[in-house]
């Protein structure tokens, strides 16, 4: 059993508990400790983009500082976390000003020397696939899975998992695993992020057109690295057929971000969506599905899972130590139909 | 009888698609005098050419009929083929069933197109039975070269021509050589003193020993054909005897009287005996009799610059002259103008003082200009603070007739936002333009650099006016980037006015006997493939009249028109077609009807003598160096004199009696 | 069509300043193919694009650049930074742009306006980055 340094960040120790727990079951068969980080704050989600926002620096400084102390390695599954602490160790590393600045903040003298890896690298370069594929219990019948990225994976390049855009560390994962993965065009495209928060049409929108575009391409499952994307690509679809989690904060939806452009003559929009905004029928309730001219329109509901919870099932995990039930589109039926799990499942091994 | 031979070419499915060439192939072989017939897939292909040429020799056949494309594509393949087999290349005709047939027919059952492919061959047998053998014109070469216009062009095109050993003569219509390049201040991508680059290569052109320096000079005449053209130049007076002249510059210094400088676009004074700006070569001084008392007054009265000249080469009495020269070739590069701000009333152009060229801003920028190269402004000598430029003022503007790209607008403009920011710091610029067009090498890097580092303002659109309001000059455009009107006051307005060609450029034309185009920008005989050459043989083509070009590309066209020329002087003398006019001196009634009709003036009169040398009368003769076969002189003729080598009467009648 | 008046020139460069120090991106840079708009997820729900936001701020429309709702709803998903071919990153605009703006106490979403029962069942990481972006 080895051990790596493992920093989990405030949504997988709350709100996507299965995430962690899939991972650290699953690592744990796989004979790698995912030792959690003796002490740890958030890593501030979204990395600070303006050079003098230093203040936004400092938490995930803090724990690239707390990595340093278990070992000069950390890994990450969230994306958020994994962009956010690859983008600062970067700063810390390149810019000596700001570096400087933080280091006299914070009494340390950190140079930006660790390690940040993803779980997926971890599992690729120190497991190795071909070795994972070996470990494989469950057959996953080639199950058809479409693997979404998203985008704090991808980009900016010079943080991105195997430098972004042409990377197929995902892909192969799957492929190491048992699954078909299915490499569809909007793997890489935003799922409406934090705007979950504000704005759930183009929530709904940018994460049906991720759906639809999984489904086109034979996609019977889509996995993620992110528990935002995982929120989004789900409560969107439950959004478009109705009875929904999103729809009853509609009344948030558009009005304050809209302000007083009301007044303003609209012919230098287009006459597409940008035009149309706000909807006159914005926090009157349930929202409509966003539907325009070429839209990808989603069928069925596709089920969403974290990509440890595809590793645990092939690892030959009970479905109750994945919380496959806590999904709010449940998988099971889906892998029951292909016969990946019993009607009634009985924990193996 | 003759033995002629009919090649019938598919074209691949370009001529067997509409017409049944077997049949054609076939049924020519009842045609009188047909020897033999073939069938071939494609005729201009090596194995094709080898067939032609063995059937000639294995049938013994004299005359070859060629059934495939327009002469215009293959005549010289086959008759060169056909020479090799033995034949005199003239005996073989090419009968044009693609062009004139295949290709405008639709018919696929074939039987329009094969009946009339037959037609066509039928006509060309019946033409080519009554070829006679031609031979090939030979014309001497005068290894002497003219070069009209004295700008960078034309010089450079001197120089070369000259370097390899030939005489040049270089005639420029102003006082110096130079050019339009000689007033610029600086020039793109480098930065680079336009004069610093340029004097230099005006003193080499001027004291090169091979060439001979016309100024203040016009071609009056040109006549003759390639390597053989006699020039005709007007010397216009320059009131000072260049022999005598020292290049001293006492008479100008002296002379009491000034004028605008037409060199500083009038923005500067010059005196009434002067040079154009103080590197001219030659640097003797012209007298401006327009203004000078001496001409337009009394002539009594001043005279001062005779009293100081040392040399005494004063001549207020001086007059045109013309000298004659021979010349084998003639480079045509006489460059360009702008269009002036009288044609942008919208701009206020003509009514605003500060609204200028983007020549005149040349000028304000350099240092030999008439604000030693400080930016003041026309109007009150101030110092600009806002300067707008309006790229395209003329340019790609068909109210203005000018439908094309100035091409060279993009890069100066940058290049003027760079000088007055270098000048005038605190200065903003701002600039209209429609599309950036940075294509040269180094220029795309050059108009970022005025964008990022020279704060230059480029607003993406026309501008609608400019105008007066509380004695400021106010600028209206739109910026769609933004999808904004633009509103801006501005001190300076700088139009980026369109290239057009040169005042006369079109009667140059018509004495060289050239073409153009609808602007007056000379033609190239091929845009692509022969960029520096007339359709007129012997007559080339450098720099901005063929087009608007920058600096860089009229060096090269000057370059590239000297090679053509020393090509040309490669030979001893040249062979040409001899697809020309021929004379019956037995039947000429000297009526000169072909002399009048002649575009190429190739009817020349000769003398028929009697033993002792006496005139007994005079006939019509063609100058074969210059006559192009065009067979006006043949219709023209009343007599039946004149006929037409490869298409005379008698085979254009047989051919027709033949449909 | 408004119109824009480029007279105050000092003014209008103050304001470029700003966002050009404030952003990092030295905004002369961008030629305006339009790429970012191109590649932009969140075009279809803007105002005005992101490169005619950075139009604005070129030309020094300070109004104009703040009052549209492009910026709040940039979720730096930096597809525009992945495809600048000037290497410029727009994000970090739409970033300097949201905290010009905060500053000012204009904000997009009041806390009040946050719906119930959403921080406790989202991920924590939307609401952080909610919080970040959007709420003064």
């Amino acid at each position: 059993m080895t051990s790596i340094p493992y920093y989990p960040g405030c949504t997988l120790n709350t709100v996507a508990k299965p995430f962690d727990l899939s991972a650290r079951r699953s690592l744990k068969l796989l004979g790698i400790e995912l030792a959690e980080l003796a002490q740890w704050n958030c890593c501030g989600a979204s990395f600070p983009l303006t050079p003098n926002n230093i203040i936004g620096l400092t938490g995930p400084t803090n724990v690239l500082i707390q990595s340093q102390k278990a070992g000069g390695t950390v890994s990450t599954l969230c994306s958020f976390c994994y962009n956010t602490l690859r983008r600062t160790n970067q700063v810390i590393k390149e810019d000596e000003g700001r570096r400087t600045v933080i280091n006299d903040f914070l009494g340390t003298s950190y140079e930006g020397d660790v390690e940040v890896v993803h779980l997926l690298e971890v599992l690729r370069d120190r497991l190795g696939f071909s070795e994972l594929k070996k470990r494989v219990t469950r057959n996953l019948k080639k199950l058809k899975v479409g693997a979404y990225y998203g985008c704090t994976l991808l980009r900016p390049k010079s943080a991105a998992i195997d430098g972004g855009e042409t990377t197929r560390i995902f892909e192969e994962f799957l492929e190491a695993i048992g699954c078909e993965a299915i490499e569809f065009p909007n793997r890489g495209e935003c799922c409406g992020s934090h705007l979950a928060m504000s704005n759930e049409e183009v929530v709904v929108r940018l994460s049906g057109a991720v759906v639809a575009s999984a489904q086109a391409f034979g996609a019977e499952l889509v996995t993620t690295t992110c528990p935002l994307c995982f929120y989004n690509l789900e409560r969107s679809q439950k959004a478009q057929g109705s009875d929904t989690l999103l729809a009853t904060r509609s009344e948030a939806v558009s009005d304050p971000l809209h302000g007083d452009w009301l007044s303003r003559p609209r012919q230098c929009l287009s006459p597409s969506g940008r035009g149309q905004t706000p909807r006159a029928d914005a926090g009157k309730g349930v929202s409509p599905p966003m539907r325009e001219e070429g839209d990808q329109t989603p069928g069925a509901t596709l089920p969403v899972l974290y990509f440890t919870q595809l590793l645990g099932l092939a690892l030959g995990l009970p479905e109750e130590e994945l919380g496959l039930g806590e999904n709010l589109i449940d998988p099971r039926p889906v892998l029951r139909a292909k016969g990946i799990v019993r009607e009634q499942l009985v924990a193996s091994s | 009888m003759s033995k002629i031979g009919v090649f019938v070419c598919q074209c691949g499915n370009n001529i067997a698609g509409t017409v049944d060439t077997a049949k054609v192939a076939d049924e020519a072989k009842n045609l009188p005098g047909v020897v033999h017939t073939e069938n071939c897939r494609f005729l201009c292909s090596s194995p094709g050419q080898q067939l032609v040429k063995e059937i000639i020799k294995t049938n013994g056949l004299d005359k070859v009929v060629i059934a495939a494309c327009s002469p215009h594509m293959h005549e010289k393949t086959f008759r060169k083929a056909s020479e090799e087999a033995g034949l005199n290349p003239f005996q073989c005709e090419i009968a044009n069933i693609r062009e004139h047939c295949s290709w405008v027919h639709e018919d696929k059952t074939k039987v329009i197109g094969t009946e009339k492919s037959l037609d066509i061959t039928r006509m060309t047998v019946e033409r080519v039975r009554r070829n006679g053998p031609l031979d090939k014109i030979r014309v001497p070469v005068t290894k002497k070269a003219l070069v009209i216009g004295g700008g960078v062009a034309g010089i450079q095109a001197a120089l070369d021509i000259a370097e390899a050993g030939h005489e040049v003569i270089l005639v420029e219509k102003e006082p110096s050589i130079g050019g339009q390049m000689a007033k610029l201040s600086e020039t793109f991508p480098t930065m680079d003193c336009s004069q610093c680059i340029l004097t230099p290569k005006m003193v080499e052109a001027a004291h090169h020993p091979k060439i001979r320096l016309y100024t203040y000079s016009e071609v009056e005449s040109v006549e003759g054909y390639i390597g053989n053209f006699t020039v005709k130049i007007r010397k216009k007076a320059k009131s000072v005897i260049e022999e005598l002249c020292t290049e001293c510059g006492e008479c100008t210094a002296k002379c009491p009287f000034t004028a605008p400088n037409e060199f500083d676009s009038e923005m500067g004074k010059r005196k009434l005996i002067y040079i154009p700006f103080p590197q001219a070569v030659p640097a003797i001084p012209i007298i401006d009799r327009d203004h000078c008392p001496k001409y337009v007054k009394d002539k009594k009265k001043c005279g001062v610059c005779a009293k100081v000249c040392g040399p005494n080469c004063i001549d207020f009495d001086q007059e045109d002259t013309f000298v004659t020269e021979k010349v084998g070739a003639v480079l045509v590069a006489t460059g360009y103008e702008v269009m002036g701000v009288e044609r942008f009333p919208e701009f206020g152009g003509g009514r605003y003082k500060d609204v200028i060229t983007g020549l005149d801003f040349e000028r304000l920028a350099s240092a030999s200009g008439p604000t030693g190269g400080d930016i003041k402004r026309p109007s009150d000598g101030k110092v600009p603070n806002r300067v707008v430029f309006i790229e395209c003022s003329g340019s790609r503007d068909e109210s203005k007739g000018v439908a094309y790209c100035s091409n060279i607008c993009c890069m100066y403009t940058a290049k003027h936002a760079m000088l007055y920011k270098h000048k005038v710091h605190e200065g903003q610029s701002f600039i209209f333009y429609m599309d950036i067009r940075c294509g040269g090498k180094r220029y795309e890097e050059f108009h970022r650099r005025a964008v990022e580092h020279e704060g230059a303002v480029y607003l993406r659109g026309r501008v609608s006016r400019v105008y007066e309001r509380n004695g400021r000059l106010l600028v209206q455009g739109a910026d769609t980037l933004s999808g904004s009107q633009v509103e801006l006051e501005a001190d300076l307005v700088v139009l980026a006015t369109a290239v057009v060609p040169r005042i006369g450029a079109k009667d140059l034309a018509k004495r060289l006997g050239i073409s153009y185009d609808g602007y007056g920008f000379y033609n190239e005989y091929h845009p692509k493939l022969r960029p520096v050459e007339t359709a007129t043989a012997g007559i080339y083509l450098a720099g901005a009249c063929i087009g608007p070009v920058d600096i860089p590309t009229s060096v090269a066209q000057g370059s590239a028109a000297a090679s053509k020329v020393l090509a040309l002087f490669s030979n001893e003398e040249l062979s040409r077609e001899p697809v020309v006019a021929e004379v019956n001196t037995a039947t000429c009634n000297a009526c000169w009807d072909c002399e009048t009709a002649c575009p190429y003036h190739a009817i020349q009169r000769e003398a028929v003598k009697d033993r002792a040398g006496n005139v007994l009368r005079y006939v019509a003769k063609v100058n074969e160096g210059v006559c192009v076969g065009c067979g006006v002189c043949v219709a023209a003729c009343h007599s039946k004199t004149i006929d037409l080598r490869g298409y005379t009467d008698a085979q254009i009648y047989a051919a027709i009696c033949a449909l | 069509m408004m119109k824009i008046s480029l007279d105050t020139i000092s003014e209008q460069n103050a304001f470029l300043d700003q966002v050009e120090r404030e952003s990092g991106e030295d905004l002369s840079r961008c030629y305006q193919c339009g790429n970012c708009s191109g590649s932009c997820p969140v075009s279809f729900a803007m105002e005005i694009p992101v490169s005619q936001v950075i139009r604005f701020v070129q030309l020094g429309q300070e109004r104009m650049a703040l009052q549209a709702n492009s910026m709040w709803l940039c979720v730096s998903c930096l597809q525009c930074q992945a495809r600048c071919p000037k290497c410029l990153d727009p994000s970090k605009v739409m970033e300097a742009l949201r905290r010009m703006s905060l500053r000012q106490g204009k904000g997009p979403v009041a806390l009040a306006q946050v719906p119930d029962g959403f921080l406790e069942r989202s991920p924590q990481q939307a609401v952080v980055a909610g919080f970040r972006k959007l709420i003064p």
